[in-house]
Parts: C-alpha cells; structure tokens; sequence
C-alpha cells in the first residue's frame, strides 16, 4: 500500500520552481564528489544560472574513511539572481556514507528538514558495526524529519564498471541533471572535455554512469525542481579567488612570485606556477615565507614589483622584512590569504583575523597600504591595483583575501583586457647630478626610486634611519623626517580614495559595516531584512589603511552602527566581560579608533563563512 | 667606428673604451663614504680588495650591487660607491639572489658576519648554496658578534668568554667549511685571512670570475673583540695549510718562504676538500673546492624568449577561454 503510494508520487511527479537551491555534495576523499560538484556547477551555469560554489576540503589528504571530519566535497548554490554568497543551509544532500553526512549535520550545514540523497549499501554491510552505524544515522535524520532517500550507488554503477567506487560520482551528476531538468547533452560535453583523448577509453562507461543515474532519478524519486535562469548573456569566467589571484598577478605585468606554501594560499602559486613561464615569470619556492619575502623585495629593488603569497603565520614571518619594504620604500605587493587563526589555527577554514596584525604588526612605525577583495572579480583586480600602488607610493601593499574567496567559485564578467594593467618598463636612463634616492616631495612624500643598473644612481639602501641620500642617520631629527615623509605618502594615497557607497538608503536605523569576502552575504541579509521595511543598510570597505573620506559622515546618519567580521570579538553576555575590557572585532577596533564612534561588532570563528541568514537574524534581534 | 675598435685595454672589449681617458675607473671611483669601522678593523682590508676588483675588472659601478645583512661587516654596502643593499640581520642572501634572478647583468655581491650568515641565516646559507646563483658572497668572520658588542657566535672558540658566555662558550665552534663542503651543488668554497691582502684579491678575483655561487670565509680580525683569536696564526706562519694548484692560489717565492706549510691541492677534489676542511690543527688558505659545471638557479629557470606584453594577453585570453562560461542558449531559455 505504501509502495503503491510512492509509485504514484512518481509517476505524477511535478516540477517544483524555485529561485535558489543549495546542494551539497560529500564523499570519503578520493569518491570523486568535488569533480561531481565543479561539473554540476558548470551545467548549472552553462544553463544560465547564478552560481556559487564552496570546495569542502578536509584538513588531511587521504583522512580514514566514513568519518565526519574527513568529507571531501563540493557546495553549489544556483539561483535566478545574482548569487555573491555560499548562502544559508543546504537544501539538497547527496552522501556517499553517513559518516561524512554527519560533519556537515554537525556544522549547521544543512537546512532542517532537507531532502539527503544517501549510499544505501552500507546497510548491508558484511561489517555489523558499519552497517549498525548506518542504520542508526538514518533512523536519527528520519526521525529529525530529513527526507531521506537511500540510493543503491554502489550496486547500480556496479553494472557499468568494475570499480564503482570510481564512477559513482558521474552517476550522481545524472541524478541531479534529472532532479533539476538539465540537459544531459550539457554534461555529456563536461564528460568529454575532462577526459579527452587521453583517456578517451573512460568516456563510454562515464557516460554510462550519467545516463543510469539520470534514469534511476527520473525512476524512483517522487521530485524534480526547476531553478529558472537569471538572464546573464555575457560571457563570463568561472574561477575562484586563488586562481583569480593568480591570474591577477598576470595581468598588473608582474614576472616574479616568491612563495612558500601555505594552506589556504598555495594554490594561486600551483596555478600560477602551471602557466607563469609562458609569459617569462617564475614562480619561487624559497626555503621558508622570510627567504621568499626577501627574494620578492630583492627582485622589486632590481626591476617590476614582485608579489608573495602567504597566509596568516607566513605573514608573521614576514614582519621584518615587510617593514624593510615601508622603510626603504621597496615596492612589494603581499598577498594573505587569511585562515583561521591564532598560531596554526584552522588552516583550510576562512577567518578575518589578520586586519590589525597587518596594520599595526610591524614593529615601529611602518604605514603601509592595505586593501581587501570582497568578490572573486575583486581578487583579480586588486592585484593589478596593488601593483600600481606599489610603484607609484613605493611601498609595501597587502591584499587581504581568505579562505572563503580562495576556495569559493564565483561567474564574473570576462574581463577586457587592458595593456594599462601592465607595468611600463623599468627606467635605466641616467639620473641627472644632483639627484637623491629619497628626494622627498614635501607635500606628499613621493620621490623617484633608481634601479640598480641606472648611471649616476648609485646608492645605498638601509632599513636603518637614512636622509634623502639613504645615509644612515646619526643626527637628531632625520628619523622624524624620514617617518613624517613616509607617512605623507598615505596621505597622499588616501587622498585618491572614493568614498564607500552605501547599500541601501544613507541613512537609518542600523548600519552594518564590513570588509573582505562578506560582502555577498551582509548585502544579502540586508536586502532581506530591508524588504520587510526594517530600516538597515550596509558599508563594505575595500581600503582598510588609508581609509577613504566620508566614511564618518556616513556613519553619523545611523542610530547604529556595527560590523560584522569572521574574527573573534567578546560579548557583553559574559560576567566578566563589559565595556572596560571589552575586545573588538578588527574593524570595530579601527572604526572606534579612528572615528570616536560607538561602533559595536557581531562576529565569530566558526571557521566557516557567516551565512546570510545568520546576520539577517542578529540584524532582526538588533533593531527588536 | 675608429681605430681604438681592435685594442683592448684590461681586457676589456673595445666599445668599452673608446673614450679610455674619461671612462677608465679608478679606485676612487669605487669608494663611498668613509668607513666607520674601528681602526685596526679587518673589514678595511676586504673593503680594499673589493674596491681593487672592480677597478681591475673596471666594472661600471652601476652594474654592481653589494648586498649585506646587519652587523659590522654588513655596513659594507654603504663604503662602496655603487648600489647597494643594507638589508636585515641574516637575509642578506635571499634579497641578493632576488636582484640576481631578476636582472642576471648585474655583478652582485654578498657581505656577511658570521653571525648573519652561520646564526641567524642558516637556512638561506644551505638553501643560497645549492640554488648555485652566481654571486660572490663573503663571508667575514671574526669569530663574534660584533655590533651587538662582543656576544658569542657560532664560530667563537669553545671556553672564548663572551658578554653571554662570561665562563666560557660552552659549545665546540661550529666549522662553515665543512658545512658549506656538505652542501648539494657547493660550487666554490675558498677560505682566506684578510691580512694577506694578495691572496684575499687572488681568492676574490678567482670567485668573480666563477660560474655559480662563491662562497668565501674570510678570517677577520675585530680589534676590540677578538683581537687575539687569530694570533696563533699571525705569530705562527706554519699553522696555515697553504693549498697551492694552478687551478688554485699561487704563492710568490716571498710568500712561499714565509709560508712553508704547503700543499699542492687540486680545487675538483671534493673528498679531499672534505678532508681539509676538518682537520682541527691547521687553518686552509686557498680554494678548497671548485666545479665550474653545477647548474645555476637562474640559468634554470631562464625564460626561454624575451616576454612580451602580447604573450601575457594571449595567456590571460587562454586561462579565460579555459575557465570562460558561454551560457547555452536553448538551455537559459528554458527549452530544455
Ligand atoms: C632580527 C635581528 N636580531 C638581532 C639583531 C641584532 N644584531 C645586529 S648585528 C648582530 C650580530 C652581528 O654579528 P655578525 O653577524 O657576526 O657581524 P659583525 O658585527 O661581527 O660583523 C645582531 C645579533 C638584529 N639587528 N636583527
Ligand atoms: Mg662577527
């Protein structure tokens, strides 16, 4: 009787319209889930949909099997409209064990409630204690109202190849193609472009694979749903923040990375390392993140800027040679990619924790500029930018990404390219008599920089207090001219800065103020709440040191003001916490600071993105 | 062109001199500001040598950079009248071998301590040796922490007391010969005492003309801090092993009378180098080892054409095209 119900939910089975869906794909690693969601992505955004997607990495390259934190996997959010975020909870599940279910039940990961597509053939498992394992987490997420559905992968691949353990993710593909009513031609093209002549004998059983998957769906699940396209027709580029990084790095005509790896940062290097030769760059392993910064400035002082990449403990390394760049007026671009931290932290996990190091990490006084990518389109051009700042202000900029760009994928606009991203040729042309290395604008600090090779340039460079003629300073007053000049640089930058726009209306109740890879998310939350007449709007900073101007008086037309961060902050709920001891999130602390504004923070370290929805309910909570 | 076109002057091609009057380089033309060191400071007689170099070689000043950390000895940069790099204590080598990388026409030249180099630089020291980069790196060794005022270092004798070791140092002083021997694609290690000023040149001139990475430990003497550690040596000629070759350093006959423990040792022998390098008793003076065909870093990784603007837009269209998304019609229109 049941039986037959279910075979009629079938055969009538409608397509449900939706303008967004979150589905997560997870496996042990080496299943194949991340190729299954990349493709998957691409089929949804081939056919015309937003789409976001998030690698779920874990911390360990072949961690034990079936074990909650060892899921390897891939998130794609598609929608009808622009999609900047991972978004809230997943709505569809595919696991190829419960255990890696687990992790993802474990994180909040899941929306309550949804649709969990899951390997049925532990159930029957020659291991009692696996397939008891097994049939306990279905009945817990049954029991929680999950509606789960158990798929015979293994048996059903099993028909195509002798090893389905290597093809069960191509059958997913099929699955979702029929849940969601993507052309299987597009996925066949997917299939056909991965494997190539090279392995072209693996094409047949692949498709094979779609093609079952796609019928055991159309067979035996009840639902199909239809996320509509939005409507984008451009051409577009499908990367995430480390690859646009490293593309980045390309195009401001940059030829030289040092670098030492470092999880979240090292795959803009692997990327970059793959094509970087084409173009007469090379990439540098240096024996540890100081050898490499110091290479990078070594070949910055002798020619074009060059760039490091790192992430937090890297850029701790670095201090040193971070403040010889500021001090000697070395152009450098560094590039954090921030993770969870302190010390070694979570290191495939995004945190915004790094803002305050960056700024005010270096001993004594060394201004230095520092920006954030709040997109992945961001990451690309901020290189560019960072590169020209670099040069033109001769100092040191840091480019602050994380964990969530990095390793999220994002459809922007194909760039145009430009020549005017690259840097003009080095100048080896005579410096005229009479010339100093360090000829201080007294307006704005600015002076020209000699190259080694220039006639009648040669020089001395010091990280010591130096004169205009870079000689070491033994009398009274040089070090304060030399930190006034190199100070004066700022703000001379700063005065290039626009204003930050506001998102929504410019003035109101609450204004929430962030910076880096939340953007999508707070934007999001604020549209939400602002449709339901609350009176919210946003600020996303991308200079974070100078700061551009205005952004107090735009403060000042809200009754509140606070950030929203993926970095540690206290709460008032604590006993001993209160207004004396208080610790701000990062940019509570500058904002506060530099503003004498009572600028409040709602942040935390969970290691993962703040979902929209999140912020829509503390925004909710505020303005009660 | 003129006559001068097929003279050759220093060994130099004729472009370089045709106006020989007004381009011809003098010792002076190499000096910067005055030294600051102390009198009496062993550093002046490396700084001589440098400076003779370049003259010799009539290098044009802005062609050379000379690349240090942070110390005494590393103040080197700022007595030379050409560019250079005052860095920080210990990065002296991975800031050279970055301004080597990125412009291989420049002469580029390292000064260290030995506390910049065998403390506080020790990886950059392993890791700059075998990249094998053609830079000629010197080494000042006066067996102590100098600037800091008179800390024990990684050379100061075992008992030496010190500001941090006031009952003595407690460890044997470690040997950068054999260390730098130790090391994948060592390509030339030599060791001098810059008190011989002709041998100190001879060794310099022979590690700028080397293909690769030159390395050189020059015995330095720091009259304020260790004036007596090399004494021995000043007051008793035999304790240092003369290794003589043609590939090598050469004595003069004066030189050969005072200096009578000698040894005919050919620069290729690595083992036998080895072997020099840790016995206790006697100090090498020479070229301990040299192999002019270990692979250089920078040759390695040399692009292969000259990069042009238009590669790098052919590039970035390929990693577009690569990553690029052309939405399907028929399927963004629903017809699906
Ligand atoms: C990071 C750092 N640590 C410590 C110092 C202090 N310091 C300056 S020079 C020096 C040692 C100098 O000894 P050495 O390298 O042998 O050079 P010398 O003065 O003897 O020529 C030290 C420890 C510094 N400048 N930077
Ligand atoms: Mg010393």
């Amino acid at each position: 009787m049941k039986q037959q119900t279910a075979r009629a939910a079938i055969d009538s089975k409608q397509i449900k319209k939706l303008d967004e869906h979150i589905i997560e794909i997870v496996s042990d690693s080496g299943e194949g889930a991340q190729t299954a969601g990349q493709m998957f992505a691409t089929i949804m955004a081939k056919s015309g949909n937003s789409v976001w997607t998030v690698e779920i990495i874990p911390a360990e390259i072949e961690p034990p099997a079936r074990t909650p934190a060892g899921a390897s996997g891939n998130r794609i959010r598609a929608g009808s409209f622009p999609i900047t975020n991972a978004g809230d909870g997943a709505d569809l599940v595919i696991g190829f064990n419960e255990q890696v279910l687990q992790g993802g039940k474990w994180e909040n990961r899941y929306k309550p409630g949804c649709i969990v597509l899951l390997e049925s053939m532990w159930a029957t498992h020659r291991d009692p204690e696996i397939a008891s394992a097994y049939s306990s987490v279905v009945n817990t997420l049954r029991e929680e109202g999950y509606r789960l559905y158990e798929v015979p992968m293994e048996a059903e691949c099993s028909k195509y190849i002798p090893d389905p353990r290597k093809g069960k993710n191509m059958f997913v593909v099929g699955l979702l193609c029929n849940i969601y009513g993507r052309d299987l031609q597009l996925a066949r093209t997917e299939i056909e472009n991965k494997f190539g002549q090279k392995k072209a004998a693996l094409i047949k059983p692949n498709l094979d694979l779609l093609q079952a998957g796609y019928d055991w769906a159309e067979q035996n699940l009840e639902f199909k749903f239809e996320v509509p396209p939005y409507g984008e027709t451009q051409p577009l580029v499908v990367a995430n923040g480390n690859i646009a990084v490293a593309l980045g790095v390309v195009a401001s005509g940059m030829e030289i990375c040092a670098m030492y790896p470092i999880t979240p940062a090292t795959s803009a290097s692997h990327y970059l390392s793959e094509i970087f030769d084409q173009v007469g760059g090379h990439v540098h392993q240096a024996e540890d993140e100081i050898a490499a910064c110091a290479f990078a400035i070594g070949a910055s002082y002798a020619g074009k800027c060059a760039v490091t990449i790192t992430s937090g403990p890297g850029m701790a390394l670095k201090t040193e040679l971070m403040a010889l760049s500021v001090m000697a007026e070395i152009p450098l671009v560094l590039v954090n990619v921030q993770r969870g931290g302190p010390s070694t932290g979570l290191p495939t996990k995004v945190e915004q924790g790094d803002l305050l190091a960056t700024i005010f990490g270096t001993p004594g006084d060394a201004p230095k500029i520092v920006m954030a990518p709040a997109t992945i389109e961001d990451c690309f051009y901020s290189i560019i930018t960072a590169r020209k700042i670099a040069e033109t202000f001769r100092t040191l900029v840091v480019v602050l990404s994380d964990a969530n760009l990095a390793t999220g994928q994002q459809a922007f606009p194909r760039p145009k390219i430009t020549r005017e991203w690259a840097a003009p040729p080095v100048d080896q042309s005579p410096v005229p008599a009479g010339k100093d290395p360090l000829d201080w604008d007294p307006k704005t600090g600015l002076s020209q920089r000699f190259i080694p090779g220039q006639p009648g340039g040669m020089y001395t460079l010091t990280g010591l207090a130096h004169d205009r003629k870079g000689h070491v300073a033994y009398v009274a007053g040089i070090n304060q001219e030399g930190c006034h000049y190199r100070s004066l640089k700022l703000a001379a930058f700063q005065k290039t800065l626009k204003p930050p726009k506001v998102f929504g209306e410019p003035s109101g109740d609450l204004l929430i103020v962030g910076w880096g890879s939340t953007k999508g998310a707070i934007e999001e939350a604020v549209s939400r709440v602002r449709k339901d007449g609350l009176s919210v709007s946003a600020m996303h900073l991308t200079f974070l040191q100078p700061m551009a101007s205005g952004i107090k008086q735009i403060m000042q037309k809200f009754k509140k003001v606070m950030t929203v961060e993926i970095n540690y902050s206290d709460t008032l709920e604590d006993e001993l916490i209160d207004e004396d001891n208080r610790r701000y999130a990062n940019l509570a602390w500058l904002l506060r600071a530099r503003y004498l504004i009572d600028v409040d923070c709602w942040s935390n370290v969970h290691g993962q993105p703040i979902k929209p929805g999140s912020i829509e309910q503390m925004i909710r909570e505020q303005l009660k | 062109m003129t006559i001068k076109e097929k003279t050759s002057l220093f060994g130099l091609s004729s472009q370089c001199v045709l106006k020989v009057d007004d381009d011809y380089k003098t010792l002076e033309d190499y000096q910067g500001r005055i030294s600051r060191w102390c009198p009496g400071c062993g550093d002046n007689g490396i700084l001589t040598a440098a400076q003779r170099l370049c003259r010799d070689e009539q290098l044009p000043p802005e062609k050379c950079v000379f690349v240090s950390g942070i110390g005494c000895a590393a103040r080197f940069p700022h007595y030379m009248n050409t560019y250079g790099f005052h860095g920080l204590h210990g990065r002296a080598l991975p800031t050279a071998q970055g301004v080597k990388f990125r412009r291989p026409d420049l002469h580029v030249f390292v000064n260290m301590g030995d506390g910049d180099c065998c403390s506080i630089g020790t990886a950059h020291w392993i890791h700059a040796i075998r990249s094998n980069m053609k830079l000629v790196v010197m080494m000042h060794d006066n067996n102590i922490y100098g600037l800091t005022k008179n800390q024990a270092s990684p050379t100061t004798p075992i008992g030496r007391k010190t500001n941090t070791t006031p009952r003595g140092a407690w460890l044997k002083a470690l040997n950068p010969l054999t260390v730098t021997l130790g090391i994948t694609n060592a390509s030339f290690v030599a060791q001098v005492v810059e008190w011989l000023p002709e041998l100190l040149y001879d060794v310099i001139r022979q590690a700028f003309h080397h293909n690769g990475l030159a390395f050189i430990r020059i015995l330095q003497r720091c009259p304020h801090f260790t004036p007596d550690v090399f004494s021995n040596l000043l007051s008793d000629p035999k304790k240092l092993l003369m290794l003589e070759h043609e590939n090598g350093i050469k004595l003069s006959d004066t030189m050969a009378k005072l200096y009578q423990t000698r040894q005919q040792h050919d620069p290729s022998n690595l083992h036998r180098a080895r072997e020099i390098a840790e016995a206790d008793d006697l100090v090498p003076i020479g070229i301990l080892y040299k192999n002019e065909s270990v692979p250089r870093y920078e040759q390695l990784t040399k692009p292969k054409q000259k990069p042009t603007w238009e590669q790098r837009e052919t590039l970035l269209n390929n990693a577009f095209d690569r990553f690029g998304i052309n939405i399907d019609a028929r399927a963004a229109a629903g017809n699906i």
